[in-house]
């Protein structure tokens, strides 16, 4: 039982995926990925400021009441957000200039409210933060993806896709193909389920 | 002069620099209530109302309280709390002064929290440093851009649910790529100039 909810916590980042799954945190996921490093710096401050909000909502999900929760959460959450900011306004300032009008943005990122509401207010710490790493990685690894096929297509002299309305076909052509693969993977799923059952009777 | 940058910043907030289709902030909502007109028609309305309204709160509360007291770092957590409340009370409001608009708002009004248009026009009004008439002015507009283009998603969204479309493109991926092909054609507004 334990090993299983490990497995789907730890697997959530995957096949929940927060961008291609639950469509979630759309706005910087397009207008940041025109280059990989700025992708993969956005991905990293959002990545850190889930793990650590997922880890205060369910430190202090007794002491929260229920009618207040959103405010109390959403505090939370800017305060790990200004802590980014200000480390990366002092000690990261070229990053400053490309990404810092973004960085502020990630307090109202669809994805921390919603793993902060779903899942850390629901669970114990250890899989709070464990929800929070894979959901992390799994945006750093959407947004990378995007950032790198964008940046390369735009090395390739195709110039739009650098561009908004790039990013949006792009993404959408993305998401096509991760609907198609999650779609073979399940045919395949249910087929073997079938062949068990079939060698069961 | 002045009136030339006032409507500079009318045009670049509704269609040379529209927020969702050439800076992409506010997608959550652009592909979550776009599904039908109607309810776009009521989210761009609320969206408009909070975006104004928030935008020249934040602005005040930034010149006249953060920034003599050199707390300019708070902007962040100020701004969203302000923003949270701010909808919270106008829900209460609307609710009670006019139940017929409160309907047709809806769940929609809540959501708003949660919209990054909403924090990135206040934030955006403070780095560009405009004053009070231009960033209740550029506020509004940004609203009239965001509902503009909520508006015409919906219109188009509603031919695509009877079209045949492949499996894998249904729902979001077809969107995306249509919100694509939209933001190209506002790409070439780019060009207009009133300066």
């Amino acid at each position: 039982m334990d090993k299983k909810k490990f497995r789907e916590t730890a697997l959530g980042g995957l096949f929940n995926n927060p961008v291609f799954v639950l469509v979630l945190g759309m706005c910087p996921t397009i207008s940041k990925s025109t280059n990989i490093v700025d992708a993969f710096a956005l991905g990293t401050a959002t990545a850190f400021v889930l793990v650590f909000s997922n880890l205060f909502v369910s430190a202090l999900r007794k002491f929260i009441p229920d009618k207040v929760r959103l405010p109390a959460y959403i505090i939370i959450i800017a305060t790990f957000v200004t802590l980014v900011q200000m480390f990366i306004e002092s000690f990261l300032p070229d990053l400053n200039e490309s990404i810092g009008a973004f960085i502020s943005l990630i307090v109202v990122n669809c994805i921390i409210l919603a793993r902060a509401e779903s899942f850390a207010s629901k669970n114990s710490v250890g899989y709070a933060v464990l929800d929070g790493l894979s959901m992390g990685v799994g945006f750093i690894f959407s947004i990378c993806l995007l950032g790198g096929i964008r940046q390369l297509l735009g090395m390739a002299g195709m110039k739009v896709f650098v561009t908004t309305p790039g990013g949006f076909i792009v993404l959408g052509l993305m998401m096509a193909l991760f609907n198609y693969l999650l779609s073979i993977y399940k045919a395949h799923q249910a087929k073997k389920t079938a062949q068990i059952l079939k060698g069961v009777a | 002069m002045y009136i030339s940058t006032l409507i500079t910043i009318v045009v670049a907030g509704i269609l040379t620099n529209n927020i969702v289709l050439n800076q992409s902030i506010g997608i959550c909502p652009f592909l979550g209530v776009s599904k039908k007109t109607e309810s776009a028609v009521g989210m761009g309305i609320a969206v408009t109302f909070v975006i104004t309204i928030a935008s020249v709160v934040c602005y005040v509360l930034y010149h006249f309280v953060l920034a003599p007291l050199r707390l300019e770092y708070l902007q962040t957590i100020t701004f969203i709390l302000i923003i949270a409340a701010l909808v919270q009370m106008l829900d209460i409001v609307i609710k009670k002064f006019s139940p017929s608009l409160y309907q047709s708002l809806g769940v929609y009004l809540a959501l708003i929290t949660t919209n990054c248009a909403v924090l990135g026009t206040a934030n955006n009004v403070i780095t560009n440093g405009y004053d009070l008439l231009q960033t209740f002015i550029s506020a509004l507009c940004v609203g009239l851009g965001f509902t503009l283009a909520l508006i015409l998603m919906s219109g188009i969204r509603e031919k695509v649910e009877v079209s045949h479309v492949p499996k894998p493109f249904k729902g979001l991926p077809i969107a995306l790529i249509i919100a694509g092909i939209m933001a190209l054609a506002f790409a070439g507004f780019a060009g207009l100039s009133f300066t």
